[in-house]
């Protein structure tokens, strides 16, 4: 308990660590990591799992340049923001680049900053000189059983050294990698909590004997969860009809655990892409998060030099506007990795309806003076006379993403006009 | 010799950077191999490690068409028979 008491300010800061916390400091995850190593029977990788506090692989994704600016949104908006944890969707440590690389960018850029991060452990032995040296000092391991008989019925197979293992062999190897990697954190001072999914007739005898033997190697907390289970969560579980205990069966288990190791009662099970204070994920402030930063899979770097689009919108929000219709474009430079608001461009405009569309080329020169800049111009819909003039200008107009929210069809036109050679090779791909 | 990604892909990023050849290429919604790019890792003592790891049955299939995880295979179908009768776990 020693070592606890010199964290004990990160403690009553960390709103997982702390129930007081948890009512003073919020806390945002960052969902980087969406590669994971094992197979546990009540997540499905696809959908939104309620145990592991993951969002589905395809619904969310940032890089670690995208999480950086997520962050300096969060930090304007949440000004008790405390930490930063690294949830999923996946494993954290199945990602160790992405994750480690956006610790790098928010030890230097955001210091005061908590970093923690919560693992399945299969990797956690051979990462604590990462962990350690990227500032991170809170670690959550996820560890469900310690008998491999009972491993193996809870989870259906694990990536070990190049190889899909099932099995006893699988939970045998699973349940030796957390402990050591546990002993291993609490070695060199890192405050390490225990994850429990209390999963009724498969672990509920374990659970006591995980306290046990946690609190003996000084875990500083043991969070007991309830399993939760549904069949259109389409988990092995759901489907086969293993449910989550009652809430009298939970509070039984819980008065097993006798050991040190602080029990956790406050946990609300929060997504991978959670934000704001436990327990109250600010749904609307994620949608906020997501219009500032593009999230979307297959934004690799280009290593291109920014370029300009324009876009026709009456609420910068979505692409709904007609090129004629546009009083103003707005302007976005879109960098490797994210879309910066350059300035709004007004125009004198020349449609002022369907039947008096005039569209004659002396109409539309401002614009045309306007947009000389843009690689292309974005908007709901567009005549064929502007068409052309764009064209011959080397503006390319782009119609496809009519009623499609500004900055994702920004970003998607940028990704397409920015990478020929991926183009080219994935067209190429798909036609062979 | 090339293996390829189904419709039934979660783009779920496992196998991405496991690929020895670089042949993962990121789409979107669903990932893809470069068939110009994938070996099935001959040459190495290992399986193809895309295949290792992908969570989703039926996801990669070889050139002829074959599945290289069926249905059923990633369940450990034993126990669940064993303990649940008919009910049938495909993740």
């Amino acid at each position: 308990m020693i070592q606890h008491a010199a964290c004990e300010k990160s403690i009553q800061e960390h709103p997982c660590y702390s129930e007081e916390a948890s009512h003073r400091y919020a806390r945002l995850h960052l969902p980087v990591a969406p590669a994971c190593n094992i197979q546990c029977r009540y997540c499905h990788r696809k959908f939104d799992c309620a145990n592991e506090s993951r969002p589905g692989v395809v619904s969310a994704l940032l890089t670690p340049e995208q999480a950086a600016l997520r962050v300096d949104a969060a930090v304007q908006q949440l000004p008790q923001l405390k930490v930063i944890g690294f949830a999923g969707p996946g494993d954290p440590l199945a990602n160790r680049e992405r994750v480690f690389a956006t610790c790098r960018t928010l030890l230097s850029s955001h210091a005061g900053l908590q970093l923690c991060l919560s693992t399945n452990g299969l990797v956690l032995p051979e990462s604590v000189d990462a962990i350690i040296a990227h500032g991170i000092r809170h670690v959550t391991i996820t560890v469900n059983a310690l008998d491999p008989a009972i491993g193996a019925r809870i989870y259906s197979w694990i990536f070990w050294r190049r190889r899909r293992r099932y099995g006893v062999e699988a939970a045998r190897i699973l349940i030796e990698q957390q402990l050591a990697g546990m002993a291993a954190l609490i070695a060199r001072g890192v405050l390490v909590k225990i994850n429990t999914v209390l999963i009724p007739d498969f672990n509920d005898e374990e659970v006591a004997r995980i306290n046990q033997l946690v609190s003996r190697a000084g875990v500083f907390s043991h969070n007991v969860m309830p399993l939760i289970s549904a069949p259109e969560h389409g988990t092995c579980f759901g489907r086969m009809g293993v449910m989550g205990p009652s809430e009298a069966r939970l509070n039984e288990v819980r008065g097993q655990c006798a050991g040190s190791a602080r029990l956790m009662t406050h946990c609300r099970q929060c997504r991978a892409d959670a934000v704001g204070l436990l327990g109250e994920d600010d749904a609307s402030l994620r949608r906020e998060h997501s219009r500032v930063i593009p999230i979307l899979q297959g934004a690799r770097p280009a290593g291109e030099a920014p370029i300009l689009l324009a876009v026709a919108s009456s609420d910068g929000r979505l692409v709904d506007l007609h090129f004629g219709h546009a009083r103003s474009f707005q302007v976005y430079r879109v960098h490797e990795s994210r879309v910066e608001f350059v300035e709004e461009r007004s125009v004198a405009q020349f449609c002022l309806g369907d039947d008096t569309c005039v569209e004659e080329r002396s109409a539309i020169a401002g614009h045309l003076e306007a947009l000389r800049d843009c690689r292309a111009v974005i908007c709901s819909r567009i005549g064929y006379t502007p068409w052309e003039a764009l064209l011959a200008r080397g503006v390319e107009p782009v119609n496809r993403h009519a009623s499609r929210p500004v900055v994702e069809a920004v970003w998607q036109t940028a990704l397409r006009l920015r990478d020929p050679a991926t183009r080219d090779r994935e067209r190429q791909v798909l036609a062979g | 010799m090339a293996l390829s990604i189904t419709t039934a892909c979660i783009a779920c990023w496992a196998c991405e950077p496991l690929c020895v050849n670089g042949a993962i290429l990121v789409a979107h919604e669903r990932f893809k191999i470069d068939p110009y790019a994938c070996t099935e890792c001959e040459g190495f003592d290992d399986p193809p490690q895309c295949v290792e790891i992908c969570p989703v049955e039926g996801a990669i299939i070889t050139a002829d068409g074959r599945w290289m995880s069926p249905p059923g295979s990633l369940a450990g179908l034993d126990w669940e028979v064993a303990h649940v009768g008919n009910h049938a776990c495909t993740n």
